[in-house]
C-alpha cells in the first residue's frame, strides 16, 4: 500500500513541473504514456525490449554457469584457489567500458562480443560469491552424505545445493541489476537494436519522451522480473527455515 | 590406510590404527591413538568407553571409513552396509524427516517399507516436520531410524543418549537392543557412560588416555540388553577391579 502511494506522489510530483515547465525537456507522464501505448501497439517496443531481454539472459547465463562453476571449485580445492585468485583480482578491477571496448574490438562489433561482454563484467561477483558459500559448507554434512553412500546427484541436490541456495539468491538478485544496467551500455555502444540502442539515438535527438518511455518500460519489466520470479524463487528455497527453532 | 572387505556375512569388524594425528591449531602434530586394536564378532554389540577428548569419536569415524589419514587397517563386516548416528543428529535441515529418510533409502524403495521403524520410535506424527522444528531427543531418534533405515550390518553409534531426558534414553536403549538383535547388527557404541555400556553391550573396550589405545577388553556374559540392576552393579564392580586406572572417573560422569 506504502508503495502505491508512494509511487502515485512522484507520479504527481512528475505531472506537476511538467506542467510548470511546459518543457520539450520534461514530457508530462501522459505523453510518455501514450508513447508507450502506441509503440507497443506498433510492436517497436516490445521488439526492442526482446533484443535486451534476450542478451540479459543469455549474459545471466553465462556468468552464472561459469561462476558457480568456478566459485565452486576454489572454494573446496586451496590448490585451485591460489592459482586462480590473482586473474579474480584483475577480473574484478577491470572497469565495466574497458572489458566492453576490447570485447568489441577483439570479438568485433557483434552479439557475441556484447554478451561476452556482460558475462565477463558479472562474472567475477558471481565467483566471489559463490566461493564464500562453498567455504561456508558444512563438512559434518559432507561426512554424513558420504556414510550414508549418497550419490553425487544427491549431494548436489540435497546436501550442497541448499547450503549454497542463499549465496546463489544473492548473486541472482544483484546479478540482474547489474547485468541489465551492463547491456544497455553495451548496445548504446555498438549494437543496432535493444532498449539501449534506442535511448541513444533518441538522446542525439534530444527526444526525452523516447527516452522516458523506453527507460520506464524496461525497469519495469525488471522489477516484474524480480518481483514475480527471483524473489518467489528465493521464497521457496528458504521455506525450510520458516518454523526453525 | 589399507581397506579390506571380507566376502560373507559372519565377517568379524577389525580395525588396526598403528597411529593417528592430528595437526593442533598451532600447526603441531598430535598423537591421539596409538597401537590400537579392536576386534568385534559378527553381530555382536560392543561399546567403546573411555573419557570425554579420548579419540572415541575419531576411531568412528576411521571405522565407518570416513576419515583415510590414519597408519593402520580396517575389516568391515557384511557387505559393509554402514548405518551410523553421529555425536550429533547431523538431519538435512532443510529436508522433512520424512525426506531425510527417503534419502538414504535406494530410489525404489518406499518410505512404507520403514512404517515398524517409524512406530517403533515414534516418528509417525512428525514426518511432514523439519529438524529445526524437532526436539533434540527427536531429532536424535530420526537419527536413528535413518540409520536403521539402510538395514546395516554394521551400526556405529557415538553417544547417542547424551542430553536425552532419562526416560528417553531408556526407552531409546530398549529399542536399540530390540533392532539390533532383530536385525543382526553388528554395532559398535562409543560412550562415556559405563552403565550404558554394560546394560547394551556383549564387549566392553576401555580406552586408554593420549594416545589411546585399548586398556582393558572385557567380554559380558549373555543376554545383552536385558540384564538386571544386580547383575549390572555386579559387573561394575568387576570394572572397578579391572580398570583402576581411570573407572572412578568414568563412573561419576
Ligand atoms: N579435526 C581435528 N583437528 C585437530 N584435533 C582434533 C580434531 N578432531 C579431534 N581432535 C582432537 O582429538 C582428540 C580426540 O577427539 P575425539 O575423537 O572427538 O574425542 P572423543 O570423541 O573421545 O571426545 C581431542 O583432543 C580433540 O581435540
Ligand atoms: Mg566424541
Amino acid at each position: 500500500m506504502a508503495k502505491v502511494v508512494s509511487l502515485a506522489v512522484l507520479l504527481g510530483l512528475w505531472a506537476l513541473i511538467a506542467w510548470l515547465a511546459q518543457s520539450p525537456l520534461l514530457p508530462s507522464p501522459m505523453s510518455v504514456g501514450e508513447m508507450i501505448v502506441a509503440d507497443t501497439r506498433s510492436g517497436e517496443l516490445p521488439f526492442q525490449m526482446a533484443c535486451t531481454l534476450a542478451r540479459v539472459a543469455a549474459a545471466f547465463a553465462i556468468a552464472f554457469t561459469l561462476g558457480v562453476a568456478g566459485g565452486y571449485a576454489m572454494g573446496r580445492s586451496k590448490l585451485i584457489d591460489r592459482y586462480a585468485d590473482p586473474w579474480l583480482v584483475v577480473l574484478l578491477n577491470l572497469p565495466a567500458l574497458v572489458i566492453i571496448i576490447f570485447a568489441y574490438i577483439w570479438i568485433g562489433l557483434n552479439e557475441t562480443a556484447a554478451i561476452v561482454a556482460v558475462a565477463l563484467n558479472k562474472l567475477p561477483n558471481v565467483i566471489v560469491v559463490t566461493r564464500e558459500g562453498a567455504r561456508s559448507l558444512d563438512p559434518a554434512l559432507d561426512d554424513m552424505a558420504q556414510a550414508f553412500r549418497f550419490t553425487w546427484q544427491s549431494r548436489l541436490r540435497n546436501v550442497v545445493l541448499p547450503q549454497l541456495a542463499p549465496y546463489l539468491a544473492a548473486v541472482s538478485r544483484s546479478g540482474l541489476s547489474i547485468i541489465w544496467k551492463i547491456v544497455l551500455v553495451v548496445e548504446l555502444l555498438g549494437r543496432p537494436n535493444g532498449v539501449g540502442f534506442v535511448l541513444g539515438s533518441s538522446f542525439s535527438l534530444f527526444d526525452m519522451t523516447r527516452i522516458l518511455s523506453y527507460a520506464i518500460s524496461f525497469v519495469a519489466l525488471m522489477l516484474a522480473i524480480e518481483t514475480f520470479l527471483v524473489q518467489p524463487l528465493e521464497r521457496r528455497t528458504n521455506r525450510w527455515r520458516r518454523n526453525a527453532a | 590406510m589399507n581397506d579390506v572387505r571380507t566376502a560373507g556375512a559372519a565377517t568379524p569388524l577389525e580395525i588396526r590404527i598403528d597411529s593417528k594425528t592430528y595437526v593442533s591449531a598451532e600447526g603441531k602434530p598430535v598423537e591421539v591413538i596409538r597401537d590400537l586394536r579392536l576386534q568385534l564378532d559378527a553381530f555382536s554389540f560392543g561399546a567403546l568407553i573411555g573419557p570425554s577428548g579420548c579419540g572415541k569419536t575419531t576411531i568412528l569415524h576411521i571405522a565407518a571409513g570416513l576419515d583415510p589419514n590414519f597408519i593402520g587397517e580396517r575389516r568391515i563386516p557384511g557387505r559393509g552396509r554402514l548405518g551410523m548416528v553421529f555425536q550429533e543428529p547431523r538431519l538435512l535441515p532443510w529436508r522433512t524427516v520424512a525426506d531425510n529418510l527417503r534419502l538414504v533409502l535406494s530410489p525404489d524403495e518406499s518410505l512404507d517399507k520403514l512404517d515398524g521403524l517409524i512406530g517403533t520410535l515414534g516418528l509417525g506424527a512428525h514426518l511432514s516436520h523439519y529438524p529445526g522444528e524437532l526436539s533434540l531427543g527427536l531429532a536424535r531418534r530420526v537419527a536413528i531410524a535413518r540409520a536403521f533405515a539402510v538395514r546395516p550390518d554394521f551400526l556405529l553409534l557415538d553417544e547417542p543418549f547424551v542430553s536425552l531426558d532419562v526416560a528417553v534414553a531408556a526407552r531409546l536403549r530398549e529399542e536399540l537392543t530390540t533392532l539390533t538383535q532383530r536385525e543382526r547388527v553388528t554395532t559398535l557404541l562409543v560412550t562415556h557412560d559405563l552403565n550404558d555400556a554394560i546394560q547394551l553391550a556383549d564387549k566392553l573396550f576401555f580406552l586408554s588416555t593420549r594416545p589411546a589405545s585399548v586398556a582393558v577388553e572385557m567380554a559380558l556374559p549373555p543376554p545383552r540388553g536385558a540384564r538386571s540392576k544386580a547383575t549390572i552393579d555386579e559387573i561394575a564392580g568387576e570394572v572397578g577391579a579391572r580398570v583402576p586406572a581411570y573407572m572412578p572417573d568414568v563412573a561419576r560422569t
